[in-house]
């Protein structure tokens, strides 16, 4: 119950800030999406992805959309009517809501993998749009490109030292157990 | 044994296909891209408008007689890629006319509020558009959304009072149809295609 009214407020959040996402790309790919995916994860909090079998679909689902929303068009196409509703469905409903139902089955290894690459592809994506001599989106100024940019290496250095803790020097004792370092993420 | 690996397989399959489809086999990431190639493919029918330009004299924006267009969307005060642009555009200009290639040259004006046949003058003098194969013009203020609309322009007010724009040469061939888009400083390229399309 808990959960969902969260989950509620998030997407709520998410659709408030619909001009700002116009404005900014920071709003929009790293404040807005985030959001929506959120609000997935939050409203199957509680369910339980009984099956193993399921959790590699279901992860790979999550991946799809990932990739598909990281597209510099698809960012674009998020900002007309029919992008639009595209996105408020599917980052909570095959983004959030898979990746929450099969991370607490992935064996920890992948687990690794997958941050490692959330951190080397910020890092990509930060040098690109930091360098890029043309806009990316035809949507966005250069110069928001270029704060998106700094944003991504931002979230890069932020992440990467909220995962190594737990690794370098163990599960902190405050924090929920049982999960391999993201209690955020859904484990 | 299969029961295990096929949801797997298909979900893989299914997210690799959607992820092709939505970059045009994997060869349009940006929407720009997008454009270029959905361009090429299908070609646009350009309707009949009429723009006014530096000497507020009415110019047809489709090709007459056998011609081809090359269009460049600026405003007048662009203070950087526009300027570079425009030089480039009377490069193609000189190259075109040494090789007697029948081609027009339009500079189309998005902000037809501010630009104003003396200030269209105004930026023609500085690049040397003489209003014979090339000049500037702009469109009425009701023609304007969906010009941008069919050449997929997307125009948004900068922090100076000024505007980002996809800067692009936009071709319409003599058949009328808006059917190619190039850099703006892909010279070499628009004067090849001219070439192939006129020998």
């Amino acid at each position: 119950m808990k959960m969902t009214v969260l989950a509620l407020l998030a997407a709520a959040e998410a659709i408030a800030l619909r001009q700002a996402a116009e404005a900014s790309p920071v709003q929009h790919v790293l404040v807005q999406m985030p959001l929506l995916v959120l609000a997935g994860v939050l409203i199957s909090w509680d369910m339980r992805g009984r099956r193993r079998v399921w959790a590699v679909p279901l992860l790979l689902t999550a991946l799809t959309a990932f990739l598909f929303w990281m597209l510099p068009r698809s960012v674009d196409w998020a900002l007309t009517p029919a992008g639009e509703t595209a996105k408020y469905l599917s980052l909570p409903l095959l983004l959030g809501v898979p990746l929450r139902l099969s991370w607490p089955w992935l064996a920890p290894v992948l687990r690794g993998f997958l941050k490692a690459n959330v951190l080397s592809m910020l890092g990509v994506l930060g040098f690109l749009y930091t360098h890029a001599p043309l806009r990316i989106c035809n949507s966005y100024l250069v110069s928001a490109q270029q704060d998106l940019g700094f944003a991504f290496l931002q979230l890069a250095v932020v992440l990467a030292c909220i995962w190594a803790v737990p690794v370098l020097f163990g599960h902190p004792r405050w924090l929920p157990s049982g999960s391999a370092g993201c209690s955020k993420c859904g484990a | 044994m299969a029961a295990r690996f096929l949801p797997s397989v298909l979900a893989a399959v299914a997210g690799g296909g959607i992820l092709w489809l939505a970059t045009d086999g994997a060869r349009a990431f940006t929407s720009e891209a997008a454009r270029r190639l959905d361009v090429l493919q299908s070609p646009r029918k350009v309707p009949e408008v009429l723009l006014e330009d530096m000497a507020s004299r009415p110019v047809p924006l489709l090709p007459q007689a056998g011609e081809v267009v090359l269009v460049e969307f600026i405003y007048t005060v662009c203070g950087d890629i526009c300027q570079i642009a425009a030089a480039d555009f009377a490069e193609i200009r000189d190259r075109l006319q040494g090789q007697g290639v029948q081609v027009r040259l339009l500079s189309v004006s998005f902000d037809p509020e501010r630009d104003t046949p003396e200030q269209m003058a105004i930026y023609g003098d500085a690049h040397e558009a003489d209003g014979i194969m090339w000049t500037i013009a702009r469109p009425e203020q009701k023609d304007l959304s969906g010009l941008l609309k069919l050449f997929d322009v997307t125009v948004i007010p900068d922090e100076w009072e000024g505007f980002q724009h996809n800067a692009a040469i936009h071709v319409i061939s003599s058949d009328g149809r808006f059917s190619a888009v190039y850099d703006t400083d892909a010279v070499e390229a628009v004067v090849a295609y001219l070439g192939e399309a006129q020998p």
